[in-house]
């Protein structure tokens, strides 16, 4: 990653109009043109540097809701408990923590019952107590990293 | 256009803030936006709709807020940020809603919020998210959220990712 692919990621992480042509504008704001950023960007995402590349939805803004779940998996199950929460479309992110709650999970869903769906039936297939921290109040969102 | 209408689409109770037109423009976006020089054009034929309806939908999304940004989500652990600390705290509950803020607002703090606590395991009432390049950079950031919160916390803990499992966003089902 050299210094242009930073100036792409920090200027691309505050976002991009929605416009015919979203990537001429930027292009020329980094004085480069648009076809070396698209394969730049392409070769962001493929080596992971970037997860992702988009529209951010706002599950809670479209009459959806969100969770943050947690489990205390033993280690030795770790692996496979992951995979199981990791096999649905519902849990968009799932972290491994240093911590005897060890598996973190942000559950996203259309309607609030799905999150307590999905946390019942992981609770059932994996034999481990889900332990629910739904938010009760959000202070602030929103963090740029320079890099 | 009669037809498209017509696809079978679960009934989804309470989501009355989305038709069918947005749920397909979501569907064909939420993995990314196409990495062409004109991205609408593509979507627009992925979903049988005009570039111009897209565009025009995309942009009321913004403005409802359903969309947030269209942005590079960047991946902090590969960019140089490898101690990210979900640090947690136990706040005196009439102290909290004052607090929050003022923790949310240091610079090094992404995510805030206020959760349950789920006693007797986990006595924490906020959560606060931060990031630094090294635990001992996390260290300080914790230090400086202890500082602020003085007596009114009456307890703390961090836990420090050392895995991402799935990282894919919200996926809405089809």
């Amino acid at each position: 990653m050299d210094e242009l692919d930073r100036r792409i990621i920090n200027l691309l992480q505050a976002g991009l109009p929605v416009v015919d042509e979203p990537y001429a504008a930027v292009a020329e704001q980094l004085g480069i043109e648009e076809d070396e950023l698209l394969s730049r960007l392409q070769l962001l995402l493929d080596n992971k540097m970037l997860s992702r590349f988009g529209p951010m939805y706002d599950a809670q803004k479209m009459g959806g809701a969100f969770s943050l779940v947690a489990m205390k998996v033993p280690a030795p199950r770790f692996d496979e408990v992951a995979e199981l929460v990791n096999s649905y479309p519902e849990v968009a992110h799932n972290y491994q923590r240093d911590h005897n709650f060890n598996l973190w999970f942000v559950i996203a869903t259309e309607t609030q019952q799905q999150i307590g769906e999905v946390n019942a039936e992981i609770e059932q297939r994996s034999g481990l107590q889900v332990y629910n921290f739904p938010k009760l109040a959000e202070y602030y969102v929103g963090l740029q990293l320079p890099v | 256009m009669p037809g498209l209408n017509t696809l079978q689409e679960p009934e989804a109770a309470g989501n009355t803030l989305l038709d069918a037109i947005d749920r397909k423009i979501i569907q064909a976006t939420q993995a990314g936006l196409p990495l062409l020089s004109r991205p609408y054009d593509m979507i627009a034929q992925q979903t049988g709709l005009d570039a111009e309806e897209v565009i025009q939908r995309m942009r009321n999304m913004q403005v409802m807020g359903i969309i947030r940004r269209i942005a590079a989500v960047p991946n902090h652990y590969a960019l140089g940020y490898r101690a990210n600390g979900m640090t947690v705290w136990n706040v005196r509950d009439e102290r909290i809603d004052e607090l929050g803020p003022c923790v949310g607002a240091l610079e090094f703090v992404s995510h805030c919020y206020q959760r349950p606590r789920a006693l007797p395991d986990w006595p924490y009432n906020l959560f606060a998210m931060v990031h630094a390049h090294t635990r001992e950079e996390a260290q300080s950031q914790v230090a400086r959220i202890e500082e602020l919160l003085g007596e009114d916390s009456q307890g703390h803990d961090v836990l420090y990712s050392t895995r991402i499992l799935k990282k894919t966003g919200m996926r809405l089902l089809p």
